[in-house]
């Protein structure tokens, strides 16, 4: 085997194998084993990335052909059909697992302070390292089917986590709800992936990407009488699976849930990487989604509809973590903008450094949270700075690459993100144009909002709380230092490579028509001067209009809020019942399902199969016997006349037939 | 000169006789026996006869082991009776209708 190859499974299989020694053997190697093992596992995982990564580098700079395309066995054949484990390894899969190991390294770390008194402390570790395996799978594989494994074992991982105190109710209902809203996504991507071997023949990304041009002329009938480009159909349904993913209006539902799970688990899964999978499954896709214009445009819209909409329920949440959880369905929308307008760069571009602020804002949401003593509600916080410097430090610096304030990664590839807009010439882009640059106000609002009633402002802790606070130990303290480092560096030094260079090579492709990037990079001279001339941007503008209410309204004039929430009460009623989402969902989905549930068990199980079917048999035969036994005279002489009878019956027969 | 038709005609009246006597004896279990018995000695008239005519001894061979058997078979009978009899103090046909459904 190759050396490249080998790495690769070096790189998968380390956390699989801290993974399954933390979980099978947790009790025999204790807590302290239980974290070294794992941590181990990733760290040597992320180190072989980090090999993996500049191996690739190495070979671009050299030419030839450097990306690794291999199968490592036959999984499984049926007739024509061959699936194989294999790894495609080429710029875009080296990004991710970069981005992964690191992330999933800072939260196995921190996780020894969050969880420090958890019982559950070695099936923890074994999940997120479970996790970041499955994860792996998902971002190597090089073809659909090893997608998908990776891609449901994210989601199993995701529920068992969400779940992780399940004698919470409320944490039961959250991984419930996040499963089943995730099966609606699996089952549009499962028929895509139908739809893909149906067309192609073929489940292997390369050879379905270099068939794929010839195939823009094909049609599906899906109902009698219209034809579908096939092509718009696959796009489409696979993006619904990345909907669920990646919490896309309306499969979002699930994702402020999850926040019942430990804050740990909310920065490394449901912020930085499970559900940037979705973006990344469409990125990978770019050669498909390329060829059907319908499908970006669904993809664009859905985008902006999230990044605008999500935002605003941030405004009104009071719980911190959520506040973090509707920026992420914000930010993930921002990423499906810019995949919406093929600047797929851009998306992964975003996809990165969203990664280490949003796990950064999470994790010092959680240093917070641990200093209260699992208090998340911010009403009760305020002033906290004094006490926890360091997390008061890294939040800041997490907002403001969050808002995109000039010269942080944030700012980087989301003004990128903007652009691309701003230069589609898509039909939905005038729409999401607006939408992302709302967001823009939106997104600073409520991040500033965040920071002012946590760490600024008059005091608002209760004096038992008040009494015990401290800052978090150094487990918890250094990977919010070392997530901030690249917060606000990858930024300047990625983004002209990335978005305007040659770094993703082939692994993305983009038609002419559709060159956003390259439009707005004729614009684009350096990263310093783009970040100057973000200075006098409109985004820029609506960034500081953002802080600048968070700031009245939650530092000089407290009393505001109440007041405004008194004169738009409808609004601030819909945006506190989130739309109405759970609701609907609840009513229609879950009750209507309940209702066809209980009417197909009353009339097909008990009426007709239980009732005609089984014991309907049972009751004719004994109808049908209670007839007959009338028959039956006990009599001994009856019977021998019916003895005599049949006699000359038979006898009657044989001699009518042999005559 | 007696034929075989006569024999045969003898051995079908005594088979009526007994089949009858089955049907239409409502009282005595004895007598059920009995034409049991006349069903048998019908059936041996017959072999008797064709043994006779056919000039083969195979015919009158089997009514031995029919006698033989018919013994056994009067034997448990009526041994069957007696029990019966202590058990239901009758041996009335028409009461023995157990067997009713």
């Amino acid at each position: 085997m190759e050396k490249l190859t080998l790495i690769c499974l070096g790189v998968v299989l380390a956390p699989l194998a801290g993974a399954i020694i933390a979980g099978l053997g947790g009790r025999l190697i204790g807590r302290s084993g239980a974290h070294i093992v794992t941590i181990l596992g990733v760290g040597i995982s992320f180190a072989l990335s980090c090999y993996v990564f500049w191996l690739l580098l190495a070979g671009k700079a050299t030419g030839g052909d450097y990306v690794l395309n291999t199968d490592l066995y036959t999984w499984l054949q049926s007739g024509p059909l061959q699936v194989s484990i294999g790894f495609l390894i080429d710029e875009l899969t080296a990004t991710m697992m970069l981005v992964v190991t690191f992330v999933s390294l800072m939260v196995h770390v921190y996780t020894i302070g969050y969880m420090h008194d958890d019982p559950g402390y070695q099936r923890f570790f074994s999940y997120i390292s479970l996790f970041t395996f499955a994860m792996l799978m998902l971002v190597t594989a090089n073809n659909f089917l090893q997608l998908f494994f990776g891609w449901e074992g994210v989601g199993l991982v995701s529920y068992l986590l969400i779940g992780f105190w399940y004698e919470k109710e409320s944490a039961i209902f959250a991984n419930l709800k996040a499963f089943l809203v995730n099966r609606v996504g699996d089952l549009g991507m499962i028929l895509g992936i139908a739809a893909v071997l149906s067309l192609f023949g073929s489940l292997d990304f390369a050879a379905i990407f270099a068939k794929a041009p010839e195939m823009t002329g094909e049609t599906l009938q899906i109902w009698p009488g219209r034809e579908w480009s096939a092509l718009t159909v696959i796009c489409v349904l696979l993006f619904i699976g990345a909907m669920a993913k990646s919490a896309q209006v309306p499969l979002h539902v699930w994702l402020p849930d999850s926040m019942e799970g430990p804050t740990p688990i909310s920065a490394l899964i449901h912020a930085a990487t499970m559900v940037t999978a979705g973006i990344f499954l469409v990125a990978r896709m770019s050669p498909l989604f390329e060829l059907s214009e319908a499908a970006l445009n669904f993809v664009l819209f859905i985008g902006a509809v999230t990044a605008f909409f999500m935002g605003l329920l941030g405004l009104v949440q009071t719980d911190i973590k959520r506040v973090v959880a509707y920026s992420t369905l914000s930010q993930l929308g921002y990423m499906t903008v810019a995949l919406g307008v093929s600047a797929y760069s851009a998306a992964i571009f975003h996809l990165g450094t969203h990664a280490f602020f949003k796990a950064l804002l999470f994790l010092a949401a959680g240093s917070v949270i641990i200093g209260l003593h699992h208090e998340q509600d911010m009403r009760k916080m305020g002033g906290l700075w004094k006490h926890m410097p360091i997390t008061a430090l890294t939040a800041w610096i997490g907002t403001l690459a969050l808002v995109g304030f000039p010269g942080f990664a944030g700012f980087y590839s989301k003004d990128a993100i903007i652009e691309a807009v701003a230069a589609s010439s898509l039909p939905a882009a005038g729409f999401a144009h607006f939408a992302v640059l709302g967001g823009v106000f939106v997104t600073s609002l409520y991040s500033f909002r965040l920071l002012f009633l946590v760490f600024h402002g008059r005091s608002r802790l209760d004096h038992h709380a008040a009494e015990h606070l401290h800052e978090s130990p150094a487990v918890v303290t250094g990977p919010l230092l070392l997530l901030a480092i690249p917060s606000v560096l990858i930024g300047a030094p990625l983004i002209g490579p990335m978005l305007f260079g040659d770094y993703f090579g082939k692994a993305i492709q983009i038609l002419p028509q559709h060159a956003t990037l390259a439009e707005f990079g004729e614009h684009f001279h350096g990263a310093l001067a783009f970040a100057l001339h973000g200075f006098t941007a409109l985004p820029f503008w609506l960034m500081l209009a953002g802080a600048g209410t968070a700031a009245v309204f939650y530092l000089l004039r407290p009393e505001w809020p109440a007041m405004v929430r008194q004169r738009f009460s409808l609004i601030h009623h819909i945006f506190e019942r989130k739309y109405y989402f759970d609701e609907i969902n609840q009513a229609v989905f879950a009750g209507g399902l309940r209702g066809i549930g209980g009417l197909l068990w009353r009339v097909g199980d008990v009426a007709l199969i239980d009732g005609l079917a089984v014991n309907g048999t049972a009751r004719s035969i004994g109808r049908l016997a209670g007839a007959l036994r009338h028959i039956q005279t006990g009599y001994l002489y009856h019977y021998a006349f019916a003895m005599i009878i049949g006699l000359a019956a038979l006898l009657g027969m044989i001699w009518y037939v042999s005559f | 000169m007696v034929t075989l038709t006569d024999y045969l005609v003898l051995g079908a009246i005594l088979f009526a006789l007994g089949m009858f006597g089955i049907f239409i004896n409502r009282k005595n279990m004895i007598i059920l026996l009995m034409s049991v018995e006349l069903l048998l000695l019908a059936v041996n008239m017959n072999f008797v006869a064709f043994s006779h005519f056919l000039h083969d001894i195979a015919g009158q061979v089997f009514v031995f082991f029919v006698l033989t058997v018919a013994a056994a078979e009067s034997a448990i009978g009526l041994a069957i009776i007696v029990v019966l009899f202590r058990n239901r103090a009758s041996i009335n046909v028409q009461d023995l209708d157990h067997l009713k459904g």
